[in-house]
């Protein structure tokens, strides 16, 4: 199966429950000049497609569709590319089925 | 909050609540902190119950807790791009009284258990996030820091069941994060059908249930599996592959999924479904080497947050609800002693746990996932292909002398690995299942 599928991510997102805390991302990306390999992996990776190329070719975040997998904390925290820490009692995606 | 508490529990997943009502039920006073809305709401798994492990806790489960369906059949199936080679087993045995397997919902039955540990007389405070650990000048932890206003909450001792991703035990240094080779992304779609079609289409009757595990071209030379389990009314269907795979390789998760929902064999079982939750979360794969210290001067530590899981058996949440019985026993039968949880005491724990099925088992498969992984090419792309070929080989009849077709099917065998392959391959796995 070698040829890749187009999926609209957002479509998906959309059937989830989330109270986002605006304003207030319990991820943040460290500011680059040129994102590391795990930073342009998380661009493909993210489940939630939160992490995406902005014009100057940097990565930035989304956290708005976040459904806290943790992902890019595994990829990225540890060499200080990201942090991440979890969203406040109460936010963030709240599974309805799980 | 100045009151202190015999124990706090960090989660409310499996092994939380498994702990926190272990600890309730003995008499202790118990913190339990969830940041969902309730418990359940952050949880995500496949997912299969067993019940022998649920049984220890709540005895008469049965009568209320939220289970979809009991299972009477479980496929296997190696996949490549076109089709499918099954090993199916079904038994009418399982149509037993008290079922030994159920598909249940994680959300709707980590909601009910978690009735049950409050009635046991735990206090469950949800919307809740743990922060950080409290320790005092010599480490041993005295508390948890919570997200709330005056937020510090102390305790005898902490149980940590944060789940895989859980953040108090590596901020404290207490483990280290998990890395990209030890856990699978998997992502997961709810998918809602009528109850008889659902039955029709997976030959079941009444509340029998069925699962398939897949495996092969779907996860494109990755270690990864694919999964469709049956619900009452609704099909739970996803993928997980290795981080460290999809890293290097650049596979989106949700092509993955889409790829798999797609393939002929899977397409007409949830034909026409409505899609309702789409959720992703990462499952512990290294097995016995990635367990941390399970326990230290005031903290323990339960469930996937000690990367449990028996990835053979998908032996996860059993695993953290024995886990966390284990640690919920522990400390309750430290303090009927009337003796401290110092690191010493609590040691306790391990020594349990290493007597147990839990790190049994692990140890048990210690180098399947290593092999899986460094073999992932030929044991999720090239076998499975190999094998489809085979099977086309011997059903398709059109002339050609069986000899021949034997020797074709031999030859495609010896091609794609070599005989010092194919051996090795052999001796591997049967060392690793050993």
């Amino acid at each position: 199966m070698t040829k890749d599928v187009e999926v609209r991510v957002e479509d998906k997102l959309y059937q989830n429950r989330y109270r986002v805390d605006s304003g207030r991302s319990h991820i943040t990306v460290t500011p680059h000049e040129t994102p590391s390999a795990e930073l342009l992996a998380l661009v493909k990776l993210c489940p939630a497609r939160c992490y995406e190329l902005n014009g100057k070719g940097q990565v930035e975040v989304a956290h708005d569709g976040c459904m806290e997998c943790g992902t890019c904390r595994v990829l990225a925290e540890g060499q200080g590319d990201i942090t991440w820490t979890y969203p406040r009692g109460g936010y963030g995606v709240l599974f309805k089925f799980g | 909050m100045t009151e202190k508490f015999d124990a706090i529990v960090v989660g409310a997943g499996m092994a939380g609540n498994a702990a926190a009502l272990t600890m309730a039920k003995r008499g202790l006073k118990v913190l339990q902190l969830e940041r969902g809305e309730y418990a359940g709401s952050k949880n995500v798994q496949g997912a299969i119950l067993y019940a022998a492990q649920v049984e220890k806790l709540i005895p008469e489960f049965r009568e209320d807790a939220p289970l979809e369906r009991h299972l009477v059949e479980q496929r296997f199936w190696m996949m490549d791009d076109a089709s499918h080679t099954g090993l199916h087993y079904r038994s009418e045995e399982f149509n037993e009284e008290r079922p030994n397997r159920y598909t249940i919902i994680r959300s709707q039955f980590d909601r009910w258990f978690s009735k049950h540990v409050q009635q046991a007389g735990a206090i469950v405070l949800t919307e809740t996030t743990a922060v950080e650990l409290l320790q005092d000048p010599r480490g041993r932890v005295i508390g948890v820091r919570t997200d709330r206003a005056q937020g510090d909450v102390l305790a005898d001792v902490v149980i940590l069941a944060e789940g895989v991703n859980g953040l108090l035990g590596t901020r404290a240094g207490l483990r280290e994060r998990p890395t990209r080779e030890n856990v699978a992304l998997a992502v997961k779609e709810m998918h809602f059908l009528p109850r008889e079609t659902i039955e029709a289409r997976f030959n079941l009757k009444g509340d029998e249930g069925a699962v398939i595990e897949a495996a092969g071209t779907i996860s494109r030379g990755m270690a990864g599996m694919g999964f469709i389990y049956t619900n009452r009314e609704s099909i739970s269907i996803g993928i997980g592959c290795i981080v460290s795979d999809l890293a290097k390789t650049g596979h989106s998760p949700y092509e993955l999924l889409e790829a798999f929902k797609r393939h002929p064999s899977v397409a007409p079982l949830i034909e026409g479904s409505e899609v309702k939750e789409y959720a992703a979360h990462l499952i512990p794969e290294g097995g016995y080497k990635a367990v941390p210290k399970l326990c230290g001067d005031g903290w323990l530590v339960a469930g996937d947050a000690a990367q449990l899981n028996n990835a053979i058996h998908r032996e996860g949440s059993n695993l953290a609800l024995a886990s966390g019985q284990m640690a919920g026993e522990t400390v309750a039968e430290l303090k009927g002693r009337g003796l401290e949880p110092t690191a010493r005491n609590l040691a306790l724990y391990r020594t349990r746990m290493m007597d147990s099925f839990v790190m049994q088992d692990l140890k048990k498969y210690k180098d399947m996932p290593a092999l899986l992984h460094a073999s992932a090419q030929n044991f999720f792309l090239t076998y499975p292909q190999l094998v489809s070929k085979a099977m086309q080989n011997f059903v398709r009849v059109d002339g050609t002398p069986k000899i021949e077709k034997e020797r074709r099917t031999m030859k495609s065998f010896f091609a794609a690995r070599s005989i010092g392959g194919l051996v090795g391959d052999a001796v591997r796995m049967a060392r690793a299942w050993r």
